[in-house]
């Protein structure tokens, strides 16, 4: 065979698969973007936040759908770097999609958020709404708050106050060891974590305070062994993903016997990969109800039909839930997809989630109020289980929602 | 402090282990091919893969056999019906086809068994501390990881020295012409020594597995450094694999563990770092924020100072 003649085979190929690609999308469907990672080391994060979306759009569909149309998710993959993410977010601007989810990562959320705003102020008639179901580095509603961005999860101050009122009445732990992944976000989870241990509990000594790349670290071990030799009697980390079963493992391999605190260890692999060793040791931070040991009836029919779907996934992040229909019950009040309605719909919108919690969307910032749990990862009175692992979360503690309130220091720019 | 220089010489010993038993069959497959293959962590990850779902029916210990030899003969079948007939076409097309099954692989993984972290784990005999010391225990099962890739590298080297296939093998990796005129079927020697590569890379992976998490992303995370390894070794050569391998998991290891500051390590030197404010950021990082980098490093600076490799006898 002559190269020429490949080449023009190869072109035919694309040509045919170029033309296909844009008849899958139907017309009538209102669209929602969904720019997270769906290839590299967080895939199973960003596949399964999709699933969830998914399953949550289903059911709004089945129930009719918005506006007389369907709701349709196109999910952009971003690998979980900021330059892929405004690449994808172009083509998003591009197709006229009105809405953008992602979560995965404060880095990424800060790039698109800048990127909204620059782009919302520019083009008035085109707008893009910014909704941020998981990233939580505080500054995206406060310094760099802005009107086209809403947070449906609880930012990292809200959680950290949460786990520091725990470790409070703690009075076994004397050292604690902080470790995060080196961006946004991991720096926020840490200097929240040494400034509010340094109002409630002065006499807490900071025995460690580390940060690793994000998903560069192969063998955690070495990190544990640091932890071992500092006497540390309990650690906090904001780890997720990959680099949260790496520690975890770690953990269990190198014999550390201490309480952990933590935003993510669990789902995705990560509650399978701490097992036996971590029962009544390992405390998570988060929003929404975890299933156990009481689950309202909403919830435990939701995470029981998504288990149907999904064997080897989870509900771990019910707030995904929470975020769709709350935009939709905007777009619903606003009747109509229009960018400007939908925002101010959003604005002060009262909801009440699978777990039976009111939340509202805060005026001044943008950031969802809502009540935060502190649960530990056990196998007793389980309804709901993680990865299938017979292990899940269980409810520790519970602060209310104005409890958990943080003030903020946005100064919100309406559009006139 | 000596806990910590106890445990991270370990810790580097078994992580470098680990880079070799990978590295080993990478270099063999470059010297005898002069193309780097890309989807040589694609065979690890199926191998973690492999033992993981046999394991599920036979257990540890059969699989911890069977599945390095099914990928073994993947590695096997890739060589005779793919690349033997992409070699013709020289260098550049056998890059990209090697590139092309890399994808293959993580796709075709991640379609078979998911995206999310399967649960495969030690086994119950090996998931013990072997011993503690300092407060902090080393887990038996880290031992067997070290025990097995110190044999493999006995064998590969007895195997290459010491018998008559291994002089073929040597043979056929410098003067192929030469062998092949003498009467023995190169194409076939250099099939199996595919094969062996990729059994070698499964056997890493099935080691591996259960430690550094099995996931579509593993062969992703452990990829880069081990072309690292290899070329900082010497392309072609075992020896510089060994050595760098271990050179890697110790430095990296204790990069990790040490608290100071680049600022501090270049005062140390002589270099009047931190006292410029323009630069502080910078010299604020510590060695262990930057540990993952360092192999990187060596890289560049071992291609400046010695671009055929600590042990290599050809320019990169």
């Amino acid at each position: 065979m002559s190269t020429p003649k490949n080449a023009v085979i190869l072109l035919a190929i694309l040509a045919v698969v170029a033309a296909l690609a844009p008849a899958a999308t139907s017309q009538d469907a209102i669209r929602i973007a969904y720019i997270d990672p769906l290839s590299g080391p967080f895939a199973a994060t960003g596949e399964n936040g999709l699933n969830q979306f998914r399953y949550a759009a289903d059911a709004i569909n089945k129930a009719g759908g918005v506006l007389g149309k369907k709701i349709e998710m196109v999910p952009l993959d971003n690998k979980v770097s900021p330059q892929e993410s405004l690449i994808q977010l172009k083509k998003v601007i591009g197709d006229a999609i009105p809405f953008v989810f992602q979560g995965n990562s404060s880095g990424v959320a800060h790039a698109i958020s800048d990127a909204v705003q620059k782009h919302n102020e520019r083009n008035a008639g085109n707008r893009v709404l910014y909704l941020n179901y998981s990233a939580v580095d505080p500054a995206l509603t406060n310094d760099k708050c802005h009107y086209w961005h809403f947070r449906f999860d609880a930012e990292a101050d809200m959680k950290m106050a949460a786990l520091t009122d725990v470790i409070q009445a703690n009075k076994n732990i004397k050292k604690v060891y902080i470790l995060g992944q080196d961006y946004s976000f991991g720096k926020a989870v840490a200097e929240a974590a040494v400034s509010m241990l340094g109002k409630k509990r002065p006499d807490i000594q900071i025995v460690g305070n580390e940060l690793h790349p994000i998903g560069k670290v192969k063998d955690f071990s070495p990190y544990v062994q640091k932890i071992v030799a500092s006497g540390a009697d309990a650690v906090i980390t904001g780890n997720w993903g990959a680099d949260m079963i790496g520690l975890a493992k770690g953990a269990n391999d190198g014999g550390l016997k201490v309480p952990f605190y933590t935003y993510y260890a669990a789902s995705d692999g990560v509650t399978a990969a701490i097992g036996t060793a971590g029962v009544d040791r390992i405390r998570l931070v988060h929003e929404t109800h975890p299933g156990n040991p009481t689950p309202p009836k909403a919830l435990s029919d939701y995470i029981t039909g998504y288990r149907k779907l999904h064997p080897r996934n989870d509900v771990n992040q019910p707030r995904i839930h929470t975020a769709l229909n709350m935009l939709v019950l905007a777009i619903k009040k606003a009747g109509t997809v229009d960018v400007d309605k939908v925002a101010a719909a959003l604005e002060g919108l009262e909801y009440t989630n699978l777990g039976g919690d009111q939340v509202v969307m805060r005026r001044e910032d943008h950031q969802l109020q809502m009540p935060i749990y502190i649960s530990v990862h056990t196998n007793k009175g389980i309804k709901h289980d993680l990865d299938a692992s017979g292990f899940g979360l269980s409810i520790e503690s519970k602060v209310e929602r104005n409890k958990a309130s943080q003030p903020t220091t946005c100064k919100m720019q309406r559009p006139s | 402090m000596l806990q910590i220089a106890f445990f991270s010489v370990l810790n580097g010993l078994v992580y470098g282990m680990l880079l070799f038993m990978l590295a080993s069959g990478l270099t063999l497959i470059f010297g005898m091919m002069g193309v780097l293959n890309f989807a040589h962590a694609g065979f690890y990850m199926l191998g973690a893969y492999f033992a993981f779902t046999l394991g599920l029916s036979i257990g540890f210990w059969p699989a911890l056999v069977l599945a390095p030899l099914l990928v073994g003969v993947a590695g096997a079948l890739v060589e005779r019906y793919g690349l033997r007939r992409v070699h013709r076409f020289g260098h550049v097309a056998e890059l990209i086809f090697t590139f092309g099954v890399a994808l293959l692989i993580d796709e075709a993984v991640a379609l078979v068994w998911g995206r999310p972290a399967r649960g495969y784990q030690i086994p119950a005999v090996l998931d013990v501390p072997l011993f503690r010391v300092f407060g902090a225990s080393f887990p038996a099962y880290k031992a067997f990881m070290l025990l097995v890739a110190v044999a493999i590298f006995v064998f590969i080297f007895l195997i290459l020295t010491r018998t008559r296939a291994g002089l073929i093998i040597q043979a056929s990796l410098t003067h192929p012409g030469m062998v092949a005129m003498l009467g023995h079927n190169v194409p076939r020697v250099f099939m199996v020594v595919f094969g062996i590569g990729s059994a070698l890379a499964g056997l890493a992976g099935v080691i591996a597995g259960p430690v550094l998490g099995t996931f579509p992303g593993m062969a992703q995370v452990l990829g880069s450094i081990v072309f690292v390894v290899v070329v900082i070794g010497g392309l072609g050569s075992l020896t510089g694999a060994f050595v760098a391998s271990l050179l890697i998991g110790i430095v990296q290891t204790f990069a990790v563990a040490l608290d100071v500051s680049v600022g501090q390590v270049l005062m140390a030197v002589g270099v009047p770092a931190g006292a410029s404010a323009a630069l502080h950021d910078i010299w604020k990082v510590t060695v262990a924020q930057v540990a993952p980098i360092m192999p990187f490093l060596l890289l560049i600076i071992v291609l400046m100072v010695r671009p055929t490799g600590l042990f290599g006898t050809r320019e990169t």
